[in-house]
């Protein structure tokens, strides 16, 4: 009887070594799951969601702190996407949330003064400039974040709406029902 | 005599071949107004090298290539560019895109034009050419043919066994390359052999459905009378034989793995008409400014025009009188074609055939009716696919399964939905799960980038500030040992921070900027009438006037 208890706690103090010395070994760097979600945020890193950039936010709601439906840039997609990976249910957006056309930034290099403030409001270095040199953006690496308007004193700065073209238009989603045949093909294509 | 192998599946719809091969090529009238799009082939447009304005010749290049997989484009016939700007293109979705129009002088002159022998040009030479000739696969893809030439280093399998000159035309209706086939045979020969040198191929097979036995016929004639090891090969007729890897698969037994090019397995590919354009490009120094184009279906004269490309399409139609209950127009074959926004977009490189349609020809689909899992369509499916279920993926927008069911090996041939007995228009379920998937990468990789940028963005602000409070911690030390050493007595300015200097400095060079102001006087003063120096004394005293009032109008606090 003694003997066996003293095995059973023998293993049990081994075992917990074990996973004692493996939980500080193994240790993952980081959260996996706000990694995770992460990678579905759009990185437009607006801030809209109220938290100053997108890995806050993950991190938010990594720890339970944040709802998923705070995201106007990631669509409803991505709150489909965070439900998915979270296991909760979809939750549409709140009032006043609603997603955006995409859009860039345009600097009216004429009126530009050169003040280097929306340079330094830009989370992703998209504007180019010097003190009191024109500013411009490069709209390839402009997410539409809108950070770079309000500071701007002259209001130079406008968002200008990508909308569509031979490079970024898609089909539609076949749409057929209560059509007059003969306009199907071309409406839906 | 050559084995022949089987694809999979396959369906055979009407041919309707004959009515268009009645009569010879024959050449389009030179139209009043040419609008040449800068987008005509797969990759990147071409940049626009011309002005409004500028007087251009036959041939003479008006778009470059821009990046590596892209083509130049050319002004189809001299005349003079007066517009460049956003016009109808033939495209489905209707959009705009950026074209030259080209008003004819009606000269139709031609600008330099360099005839070569292939045989004295390094194949790289050759390949840059091509890319400045505009030369694209012909076959509707118009992928740029310079890159299927290039050599194979860096590749597991290096070379090239076989090239294949695909004449097949498996798609109802289309017959420019058969025509082409049976009246510039010698010219599609000779570019096949300079094609075969390029690639170090060993052999060339050339193959052809068995509905043209014309073109059969004179394919024979000219490898006969080049004298070239070439083998003419009949295949049968059977939708979609003429997609690239079905061809492979029937005239070689080789399977194109999934995600995989025909290069993969030791096979290049070429169209007929590409390969004769490629021939003009380099032995005759004519770049791609036109090409040959089926006008069928609901028209009086059916028949294939040698046309310049930018002809309005309106124009082409007219040649075949079109028939008063044509009600709507399709480019490309019934199968893979689209239906056209309007008649007046131009003639593009892709443009293989022009169909007026109409109810009698093509009747409306009737309604789609639920998928009832007949498996019907994945009987007939060349790519060995499962549409019923790629269909059910995409309709639920699960693009994911999609995928992992191979939904891009799907060459969207409509076979699937020409069979479906529910009539599910299966093929524009797979286009828009395929441009959604597309657009979601991309959306992907801006979103990483704009990750990268950030993160990084996040650690110079780190780094400038952790700089900055090392250089301010460095200063302050210095400071503090340099204050003991040096006798207060001494000093010329006892409380002499770092930083107070900095500002003496400016401060000094601000006056000395200012002086140097003061002793530049204006330049064109000297010898100046009394009257002119008066003037001058009045606006000064305006100025001066003017900027007091500015200063009082500054001065009350604003509220
Ligand atoms: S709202 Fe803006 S900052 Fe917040 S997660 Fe979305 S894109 Fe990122
Ligand atoms: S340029 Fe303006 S809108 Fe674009 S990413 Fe930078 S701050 Fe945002
Ligand atoms: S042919 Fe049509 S009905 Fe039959 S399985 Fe395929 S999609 Fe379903
Ligand atoms: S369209 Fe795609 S899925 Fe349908 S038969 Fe052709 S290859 Fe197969």
């Amino acid at each position: 009887m003694l003997s066996a208890l003293l095995v059973m706690s023998i293993i049990a103090i081994a075992l917990g070594a074990v996973l004692g010395y493996s939980a500080i070994k193994f240790r993952v760097e980081g959260n996996p799951l706000a990694d995770k979600i992460d990678a579905i945020l759009p990185q437009t890193q607006c801030g809209q969601c109220g938290y100053p950039g997108c890995r806050p936010y993950a991190d938010a709601i990594a720890n339970g702190e944040a709802d998923i439906n705070l995201c106007p840039p990631g669509g409803e997609e991505g709150i489909k996407k965070l439900a998915d990976l979270l296991g909760v249910e979809f939750k549409p957006f709140g009032s006043g949330a609603e997603p955006k056309p995409k859009a860039v930034a345009f600097i009216d290099e004429n009126t530009c003064i050169g003040c280097t403030l929306c340079l330094q409001a830009c989370p992703v270095d998209a504007i180019v400039g010097a003190a009191k040199q024109m500013h411009t953006i490069i709209a390839s690496e402009c997410t539409g974040c809108e950070l770079c308007l309000p500071p701007c004193p002259v209001d130079c700065i406008s968002m200008e709406s990508i909308g569509e073209n031979l490079e970024n238009w898609k089909w539609r989603y076949p749409v057929y029902a209560l059509q007059p045949a003969n306009t199907v093909g071309r409406e839906s294509a | 005599m050559r084995t022949l192998y089987k694809f999979h599946g396959g369906v055979h719809p009407p041919g309707n071949k004959t009515p268009s091969t009645q009569q010879p090529i024959s050449a389009a009238p030179l139209p009043a107004k040419l609008i040449v799009p800068f987008r005509q082939h797969a990759g990147e447009a071409a940049k626009p090298v011309v002005q409004v304005g500028d007087h251009v010749l036959k041939g003479q290049l008006i778009g470059e290539p821009v990046g590596f997989v892209s083509s130049a484009v050319h002004a189809p016939t001299s005349g003079t560019i007066t517009v460049i700007d956003m016009q109808p293109v033939a495209h489905p979705s209707g959009l705009p895109d950026l074209c030259a129009t080209l008003i004819p002088d009606g000269k139709d002159e031609w600008f330099l034009r360099e005839a070569s022998d292939y045989r004295t040009l390094p194949a790289e030479e050759l390949r840059h050419r091509l890319r400045m000739a505009g030369i694209v696969g012909l076959g509707g893809a118009v992928f740029p043919s310079d890159i299927k030439l290039r050599p194979l280093r860096n590749h597991p399998n290096k070379e090239i066994g076989t090239l294949i000159l695909n004449g097949a035309e498996c798609e109802p209706w289309i017959t420019c390359d058969d025509m082409l086939m049976r009246e510039r045979a010698a010219g599609i020969v000779q570019g096949a052999e300079m094609l075969r040198s390029m690639l170090e191929a060993k052999e060339v097979l050339i193959g052809i459905e068995d509905n043209k036995p014309e073109a059969i016929a004179a394919m024979h004639r000219a490898v006969a009378d080049g004298g070239l090891p070439f083998e003419v090969v009949t295949v049968p007729t059977v939708y979609p034989g003429g997609g690239a890897k079905q061809l492979i698969r029937v005239l070689t037994g080789l399977e194109v793995p999934s995600g995989k090019l025909p290069t993969d397995i030791g096979v290049q590919c070429f169209n007929v008409a590409t390969v004769y354009s490629a021939w003009r490009a380099i032995a005759h120094g004519e770049p791609l400014v036109s090409r040959v184009v089926t006008v069928t279906g609901n028209v009086r004269r059916p028949g294939n025009y040698e046309a310049l490309i930018g002809t309005p399409l309106s124009e082409l139609i007219a040649l075949g009188e079109p028939l008063p209950d044509t009600d709507s127009h399709i480019m490309g074959g019934p199968m893979m074609g689209m239906p056209l926004p309007s008649t007046s977009v131009p003639l593009v490189k892709a443009s293989n055939c022009i169909i007026a349609a109409a109810k009698k020809l093509f009747p409306a689909p009737p309604p789609a009716l639920p998928c009832i899992r007949c498996t019907r369509c994945a009987q007939v499916c060349p790519a060995e696919l499962q549409p019923m279920d790629l269909f059910w993926f995409a309709q639920s927008k699960n693009f994911g399964q999609a995928q992992a069911f191979s939904l891009f090996d799907c060459i969207e041939c409509g076979a699937c939905s020409y069979v479906c007995p529910s009539h599910i228009p299966l093929v524009q379920y797979f286009r828009f799960a395929k441009s959604e998937i597309r657009m979601r990468e991309q959306d992907k990789l801006a979103a990483d980038r704009a990750r990268e940028r950030h993160e990084y963005r996040e650690f110079r602000i780190e780094r400038e500030k952790r700089e900055k409070a090392e250089r301010l911690a460095a200063k302050e030390k210095a400071a503090q040992a340099a204050k003991p050493v040096e006798p207060p007595a001494v000093a010329i300015n006892p409380d002499a921070t770092p930083e107070t200097t900095a500002q003496m400095k400016i401060q000094a060079a601000i006056e000395h900027a200012k002086e140097q102001a003061a002793a530049i006087k204006p330049k064109n003063t000297e010898n100046l009438s009394a009257e002119q120096l008066a003037e001058i004394a009045e606006i000064e005293a305006r100025r001066a006037r003017m900027r007091e009032m500015a200063k009082s109008d500054v001065e009350p606090p604003k509220e």
